[in-house]
């Protein structure tokens, strides 16, 4: 089905380019142990990323392989949101766009556990367990840094104000959404924007952050309009199977 | 013609591939075994979802099983693997390695709670605190013991 697809390469491209994102942090993190659980994170998001993608190709029926989709798609053809795929910045901005994602990610996991479609809902139930810890470990380094010193708490704010105006896209929805929502299979984001919200409030009151009046809301990844980061991570992610087209380890 | 419960003798000598310590059936992975005419299938399940070890898991079972019978091995997801099925013999085991095995956790949802109380692997003592709540695999927080100074790592809690 031409929806069911649709929706589950937006989950998966989600999941992949926040993960090579993320991936990027290995041998460059602030410390030792955040050098390994921001790996640590961006090994889970790219298994989520398998396990969806996987199940996007079945979907779609073409012949076309979870490898496939994720090595020889141009930026065009991906459908992931504007905020993943922004640039690392400093340690504020990967975690500020991880904090705003992982407490999207809670909620929707846990709906899309409930979904009518057993795969979707499976996947869901796995990748549940592992953003719960991404959630505690992102959320608890808004509140150190927000409330840590003069210079952690204006970075992370930056941060915060730098990417506050790509939160909106976390909610959108359109036919593709509708279509499956009427048959019990997607999520519906508006139950879910309240949680994240309550969320992001909590955590901000602790951490001593605003959330920004949003002017310009940015939006587009799930039509393939991206920003300019995306093709040069794809340049980067690509580039094996680019050059030696059907290369294995 | 082998039984089931041969096959499920057979795969523990399978081992984790990163914690070589547990067989497959000390960790729980291995869910159902089924045999049908002359051939067998094996069901298993990742313990996270970017698991490495999975493909490695499948290749062991399959030369393991090379000379017994055809077999075919599927992952499933569902229902997802909780540090639950963990046995009491595998638990024992990771503690003689040097892994604390995973305890009941509290609520993750809670901010700064206070980390779980996790018995030093070397000296037994319980004052010891997390590092990291990332460890050396995706399966595992960093801890070090105050008493004895051993930095350990802890199987955490999936459920």
């Amino acid at each position: 089905m031409k929806e069911l697809f649709e929706y589950t390469l937006r989950m998966a491209d989600d999941s992949l380019i926040l993960g090579h994102r993320v991936s990027e942090w290995c041998g460059h993190g602030p410390i030792l142990e955040e050098d390994i659980a921001l790996t640590n994170i961006a090994l889970d998001l790219v298994g989520q990323a398998t396990n969806l993608l996987e199940y996007a190709a079945v979907t779609e029926g073409s012949g076309r392989s979870a490898d496939d989709l994720a090595f020889l798609r141009f930026d065009r053809d991906f459908r992931n949101l504007l905020l993943v795929e922004q640039k690392n910045g400093d340690f504020a901005v990967t975690l500020t766009r991880q904090f705003f994602f992982d407490a999207f990610r809670k909620p929707f996991f846990e709906a899309l556990a409930q979904s009518k479609d057993e795969q979707l809902a499976a996947i869901a139930e796995k990748s549940l367990k592992e953003t719960k810890y991404h959630l505690k470990h992102s959320s608890e380094w808004m509140i150190r840094l927000g409330d840590g010193t003069e210079e952690s708490h204006a970075r992370v704010q930056q941060a915060v104000n730098d990417l506050a105006r790509f939160t909106e896209e976390l909610f959108y929805m359109d036919e593709v959404d509708q279509k499956l929502i009427s048959e019990g299979i997607a999520v519906d984001l508006n139950t879910i924007k309240p949680i994240w919200k309550a969320h992001v409030d909590e955590v901000f009151a602790e951490a001593n952050l605003e959330m920004p009046e949003i002017k310009w809301p940015q939006k587009g990844g799930r039509q393939g309009m991206h920003s300019e980061h995306l093709g040069y991570l794809l340049a980067e992610m690509q580039f094996m199977q680019r050059a030696y087209p059907g290369m294995e380890w | 013609m082998v039984t089931e419960q041969e096959i499920w003798t057979l795969l523990e000598q399978v081992t984790d591939p990163e914690v070589p310590v547990l067989t497959i059936i000390d960790l729980g992975v291995v869910r159902q075994v089924e045999i049908h005419d002359n051939s067998c299938k094996i069901t298993i399940t990742p313990t996270y979802s970017g698991c490495p070890a999975m493909q490695v898991i499948e290749e062991d079972i399959k030369a393991t099983l090379k000379d017994v019978i055809p077999v075919e091995v599927v992952q499933t997801l569902s229902p997802a693997w909780t540090t639950d099925w963990i046995s009491e013999n595998g638990r024992k085991k990771l503690r003689e390695y040097g892994i604390a095995p995973p305890e009941n956790e509290v609520d993750k949802s809670v901010l700064f709670a206070e980390p779980p109380v996790i018995a030093c692997p070397k000296c037994t003592s319980k004052n010891t605190r997390m590092v990291s709540q990332f460890g050396s695999t995706a399966c595992k927080a960093q801890y070090q013991c105050n008493d004895c100074l051993e930095p350990f790592d802890y199987f955490k809690c999936l459920k």
